[in-house]
């Protein structure tokens, strides 16, 4: 493999900046605290105390990987302190959301591609609606949702959907609209309906579009489902984990927290990578 | 046929509202729901009218638009929904004529120190960054995977940790939007410092053009489209982490700021007020770039032709 060499290269380099950055970060507070006790402190011992404080501004690599080694495998996954338990609330949130985002941009897109009005009256609100930065109005969907007695997963799921609907939309429709004249004649020419033609050469040549923007999707549904988390008062989820570790000041916490976030998105997108490859490869559009 | 298959679901959608209004409301609530749609209706024949007279292209936005106002102002006066939970159209344009230098002030502390200060940096050091990967392969096929890793990553989250280190004032907001802009940008500049193609390189060779001659000349213009498209991303997102940074710490002005105080004191007309704010911000940022982008892609395919 002509990748794995050059990328882990970039990753050691990576951790060696974040070893070098944790020293430089915590090196202040360790030394008041041993100037307030009256001890001089080696040099190698500086460096120890820095990689191993209890609340750091920056804590080491290894520090969160104890972390997320606790909080994700000695712990019962029902339990609140288990990661895994708050990366469930967290994705469920994000699939119901994705689910919902990629139905209704899919419904939107064929309406876009055999409706001119739609074409020409929706599409510019569907831009437009993205311009809005509903990651910043999704606490007040949530209190407001919550005050009409809708909570828990569902407002979460409808800010993932608002998310995740719209590059749904754009790469549908292009992707709609990728059969060319000719290949649209040649089903014409073969007395096909309107719904043959749909079945038959739209949809199957909208595939690769699709795949492509359900990954852009989920990514977006998972920064909705969390932000989603922040306002509902930390109850549970990982927005919920960042929030609480950023008000007491637990670093650990959050860069866990944080990791964990990385590895739901990095598997939900490799799960519909994988679909896309299975799904292209039936179709015989494998490149 | 598809025209009056859309009136029709919407017709046949107003009589069934009507209906259930008419159960759960009595005589009042269905009188609204039928002028509801009433209205939704009217709006969409006049788009039908636009789209066959061929004058659409500018105005059915406008009465889509105009049309859904209307809706929201009616349905909220005409069924009574308290302001705290949505406010009418008409009492968030009067909220915003009223607190003009409260909605300038965040406007400033937020978008213009915020956001763009940040978005600048970034961009800017994407940018040079893409060059150096450019230059040498072994960094570009290391750095590419990682950066596009971190570009789906929700980088959002690293904002606690950014407000901790570089305080509570603009620097730290400034800080997560270069964070958050600098993958994408990046990821978009290398690809696009790629697309010349050999056939070109190889002339800028002849001409005897050195490594600088041929990037300021050759790569950096064959590049555009893919920095333009980077730098479009990167427009919303840096409006984005700007106001959401402001939640985890901010003082007492800027949008995130005010959004998040006046939720708390059901306040929900400023909150609206700052949500057109943000999003005629975001428009217009966004609006611009796409501008500029036209001036400099000219030559482009996707900008000729339309």
């Amino acid at each position: 493999m002509k990748t794995i060499l050059p990328v882990l290269t970039v990753i050691l380099a990576l951790l060696a900046v974040w070893y070098a950055g944790a020293f430089q970060l915590n090196k202040q507070w360790a030394l008041d605290m041993a100037a307030r006790q009256d001890r001089v402190m080696t040099t190698p011992e500086l460096i120890a105390d820095t990689w191993a404080q209890d609340k750091p501004k920056l804590p080491a690599p290894h520090q969160v990987a104890v972390e997320l080694w606790e909080t994700v495998a000695e712990k019962k996954i029902t339990s609140r302190r288990s990661l895994v338990y708050h990366a469930w609330v967290t994705l469920s949130a994000t699939l119901a959301g994705f689910g919902l985002g990629a139905l209704l941009g899919i419904t939107l897109a064929v309406g876009i591609v055999y409706s001119r009005v739609m074409d020409l009256s929706v599409m510019p609100w569907v831009i437009a609606s993205q311009t809005i930065p509903i990651l910043a109005i999704a606490p007040m969907i949530i209190v407001v949702l919550n005050a009409i007695g809708i909570s828990g997963l569902l407002p979460k799921a409808m800010i993932s959907m608002y998310l995740s609907f719209f590059p749904v939309v754009v790469g549908m429709v292009k992707g709609l609209r990728a059969p060319s004249a000719m290949e649209l004649d040649q089903m014409r020419t073969w007395n096909a309906s309107g719904v043959q033609e749909f079945l038959r050469l739209r949809l199957p040549a909208s595939m690769p579009y699709l795949f492509a923007s359900l990954k852009i999707a989920m990514a977006a549904s998972l920064v909705g489902a969390i932000v989603g988390e922040l306002p509902t008062g930390a109850v549970a989820g990982l927005g919920a984990r960042l929030l609480a570790g950023s008000y007491y000041g637990q670093t650990i916490q959050i860069w866990s927290a944080l990791f964990m976030a990385a590895a739901v998105a990095a598997a939900a997108v490799g799960i519909i990578g994988i679909i896309q490859r299975v799904t292209l490869a039936r179709m015989g559009l494998d490149r | 046929m598809i025209r009056s298959a859309l009136v029709l679901t919407e017709a046949v959608l107003g009589i069934l509202l009507t209906l259930v209004a008419v159960v759960a409301l009595g005589g009042k609530g269905a009188l609204v729901t039928i002028l509801v749609f009433g209205v939704w209706i009217t709006g969409t024949l006049v788009n039908l009218r636009l789209a066959r007279s061929g004058r659409a292209v500018g105005l059915a936005p406008v009465v889509l638009g105009a049309t859904l106002l209307l809706m929201w102002e009616i349905a909220v006066r005409g069924y009574g929904v308290s302001g705290v939970i949505l406010p009418p159209p008409s009492a968030v344009a009067a909220r915003i004529a009223q607190s003009l230098p409260i909605l300038w002030e965040d406007f400033v502390q937020t978008v213009i120190k915020g956001a763009l200060s940040g978005y600048v940096i970034g961009c800017g050091a994407a940018l040079v960054t893409a060059v150096i990967v450019d230059r040498f392969d072994f960094l570009r096929r290391g750095l590419l995977p990682v950066g596009n890793f971190v570009a789906a990553l929700p980088v959002i989250g690293i904002a606690p940790i950014l407000v901790m280190w570089f305080g509570f004032d603009w620097h730290s907001k400034a800080a997560v939007v270069v964070v958050m802009v600098f993958f994408p940008m990046l990821v978009n500049a290398v690809e696009g410092l790629r697309a010349s193609e050999p056939m070109q390189r190889d002339l800028m060779h002849t001409y005897g053009a050195g490594y600088w001659t041929a990037l300021v000349k050759l790569r950096l213009p064959a590049a555009m489209p893919f920095i333009f498209n980077g730098l479009k991303i990167a427009s919303t997102l840096a409006l984005i982490g700007a106001i959401v940074a402001e939640f985890f710490g901010s003082p007492i002005r800027g949008m995130g700021f005010r959004i998040s105080t006046s939720v708390g004191l059901l306040a929900l007309d400023l909150v609206w007020a700052e949500i057109v704010v943000a999003a005629l911000a975001g428009s217009a940022f966004y609006g611009a770039i796409a501008l500029i982008e036209k001036r400099t892609t000219f030559w482009h395919p996707s900008q000729r032709g339309r």
